[in-house]
């Protein structure tokens, strides 16, 4: 059984069938990306993946537990934790807060230890901040942990949305566009720092519609057009799958890209 | 160069802060002395009355800003957890022979009971459309007094008796209500700070900030919302529990929505998700219609002037600034990052 498995999810909103089908895995330390035009239904797979949408059909299985139809905070609760395509960041917070945001699943006081100061608060509270140091300092962020959220660059807050993801830890990453609005040196960088987050152990499942941006570090890419799969395998056979320059670039395309 | 272009009002209050935070103990220290020693510098009974009301509305702001203003979410009702407060508290003083503290313990559980249970639509409702919920609800609560006669007496309403604690009577000349007011005060202070910088805060703060992102944390927003409104609730009881014990007499017309509207102007005016705020604006917005009695009939213009002048000028609040020190990080982590043990 791989380490998630998605098979069969579709969901219609009305008349319109968002995503039909559509099946993939994810292995353990990978990076997967979903690829396809704007509009073929991948924040729609990722708001399925996370508890967002119900599924109407088919089923996700994480560590071999099922995890579809499950509420959004159950799904962090397992391991799945996101990123959004427009920064959704607590902006009138500090950086360290937003991360103590995201270990508030792990944070183990009730109300009472809070209101009377007991040691269990004090040393949970103490870990947590210490965690979420580590984290900021592990991800490049050590600097900006006192300001405000809304005041750093747009590249910063891009990877504090990660490192907010990582505190809930998190055993799969699943980041919607995470290159969107960044030129192709800035994406370039982020790419580069997604693979070391690989490499430090964490599985990634990418949403991206600039197939670029995730042809060199993907394992594996999965592309969906109009709510269905068309397509998977490794980059080079991406690039030429006829089916998939025919959703990028439409029907007439095909005759000018085999020239 | 650098510091000219700094907006003006950020060059101040850093300075301010920085002092405040190096001289924390003998600022609060100071600030003890002064309120405990405040009724022997010889005020007349309707200053002291005065003082007693800023505090009482200063418990009311804390309260509301614990829904408003850490929480994001308004409520046009607190008029009626005010009045379940005071109605519980002296209730049960007229009927019974509870010690006056039970009875504000009372009124601090009915209305947070009822704040909790007025929380539930929040599962359904959001913005402006809850608003008007916490509107009903203040109005509801005022029908109720008025026409559930045999136990609130109706409009005639409820004649409670001086309360006694440790066998001494509350009066304002031996000033038992001015140091009731500074404990309580002093208790729901603490509880708001002890929440706001806890994981239960920063869960509220998440879900003002943005709710769908606050979801995505695993935060369960519709438990915190219920516990926001039960909170609230429970500390405007108190300050309604602790009202009825200083007025010979209330009834329905004394918790009106002007009430929950000036409340909320408590919150704006001082600094919405500040504490320093809420005292502030209590001071303000009760003094003001006292202090400037020699407007006469023009000080509702000036008032309204006055709002109209914060909301162009300031509209995070008098005292609404965002602090530029560094974030006071938990004394653990501190002493580990000092001595640089991992």
């Amino acid at each position: 059984m791989p380490y998630l498995n998605v098979s069969g999810i579709t969901k219609s909103f009305g008349g319109l069938v968002a995503v039909d089908g559509v099946n993939f895995h994810v292995e353990q330390g990978e990076i997967v990306s979903i690829i396809g035009p704007n509009g073929a239904g991948k924040t729609t797979v990722f708001n399925m993946l996370t508890g967002v949408y119900q599924v109407d059909v088919g089923e996700i299985v994480f560590e071999d537990h099922p995890i579809h139809n499950k509420s959004p905070q159950d799904i962090v609760q397992a391991g799945l934790s996101r990123t959004f395509q427009n920064i959704r960041l607590f902006g009138n917070l500090r950086v360290i807060e937003n991360v103590l945001i995201g270990t508030h699943i792990h944070t183990k006081y009730n109300f009472f230890d809070s209101l009377f100061r007991t040691r269990r608060f004090q040393k949970e509270e103490a870990e947590q901040t210490l965690k979420a140091i580590e984290i900021l300092e592990s991800i490049g962020l050590g600097e900006h942990i006192h300001s405000y959220a809304q005041n750093m660059p747009y590249g910063a807050q891009r990877k504090l949305e990660i490192a907010r993801a990582i505190a809930t830890n998190a055993k799969i990453l699943l980041l919607d566009e995470p290159a969107a609005g960044m030129n192709p040196q800035e994406s370039e960088e982020l790419m580069q720092f997604i693979r070391t987050l690989r490499d430090k152990g964490y599985t990634i499942l990418l949403i991206e519609h600039d197939m670029k941006v995730v042809m060199n570090i993907s394992d594996r890419i999965y592309v969906i057009d109009h709510g269905k799969k068309i397509a998977e395998g490794v980059s080079h056979e991406i690039i030429s799958n006829e089916k998939v320059i025919e959703a990028y670039l439409g029907g007439g395309a095909k005759k000018d890209a085999a020239n | 160069m650098k510091m000219k272009m700094e907006p003006f009002n950020r060059d101040f209050i850093t300075p301010i802060e920085q002092f405040l935070t190096k001289f924390r103990i003998p600022a609060w220290v100071l600030l003890g002395v002064f309120l405990l020693a405040l009724p022997h510098f010889g005020f007349n009974t309707f200053i002291m009355r005065l003082f007693i009301m800023i505090g009482i509305f200063s418990m009311l702001g804390l309260g509301l800003n614990i829904l408003m203003g850490y929480t994001g979410l308004v409520s046009l009702g607190h008029a009626g957890f005010f009045a379940i407060g005071a109605y519980t508290s002296a209730l049960l003083m007229v009927h019974t022979d509870l010690p006056f503290l039970v009875t504000l313990i009372a009124a601090a559980i009915t209305s947070g009971v009822v704040g909790g249970i007025l929380g539930l639509p929040t599962l359904r409702l959001s913005g402006n459309y809850l608003t008007i919920v916490t509107l009903g609800f203040g109005e509801i609560v005022r029908m109720v007094i008025m026409n559930w006669r045999s136990v609130t007496n109706g409009v005639l309403g409820v004649r409670s008796p001086r309360p006694v604690m440790f066998g001494m009577e509350f009066t304002f000349a031996n000033h038992g209500f001015y140091y009731t007011m500074l404990v309580l005060l002093l208790l729901t202070g603490l509880t708001s700070a002890a929440i706001l910088h806890s994981r239960t805060g920063r869960a509220f703060l998440a879900i003002k900030e943005d709710e769908i992102a606050a979801t995505m944390m695993g935060i369960r927003i519709t438990r915190y919302k219920i516990l926001a409104f039960t909170i609230s609730a429970t500390i405007t009881g108190v300050a309604g529990g602790f009202y009825a014990s200083l007025m010979p007499h209330i009834d329905h017309d004394v918790f009106t929505f002007d009430v929950s509207v000036l409340i909320v102007s408590i919150v704006i005016v001082g600094g919405m998700g500040t504490m320093r705020g809420m005292f502030l604006g209590a001071i303000i917005l009760i003094a003001f219609p006292e202090v400037s009695r020699f407007l006469m009939e023009y000080r509702f213009v000036v008032y309204g002037l006055l709002l109209i002048l914060m909301m162009r000028f300031r509209p995070q609040g008098i005292l609404g600034w965002k602090s530029r020190l560094p974030y006071n990080l938990p004394k653990l982590v501190q002493k580990r990052v000092e001595t640089g043990v991992q």
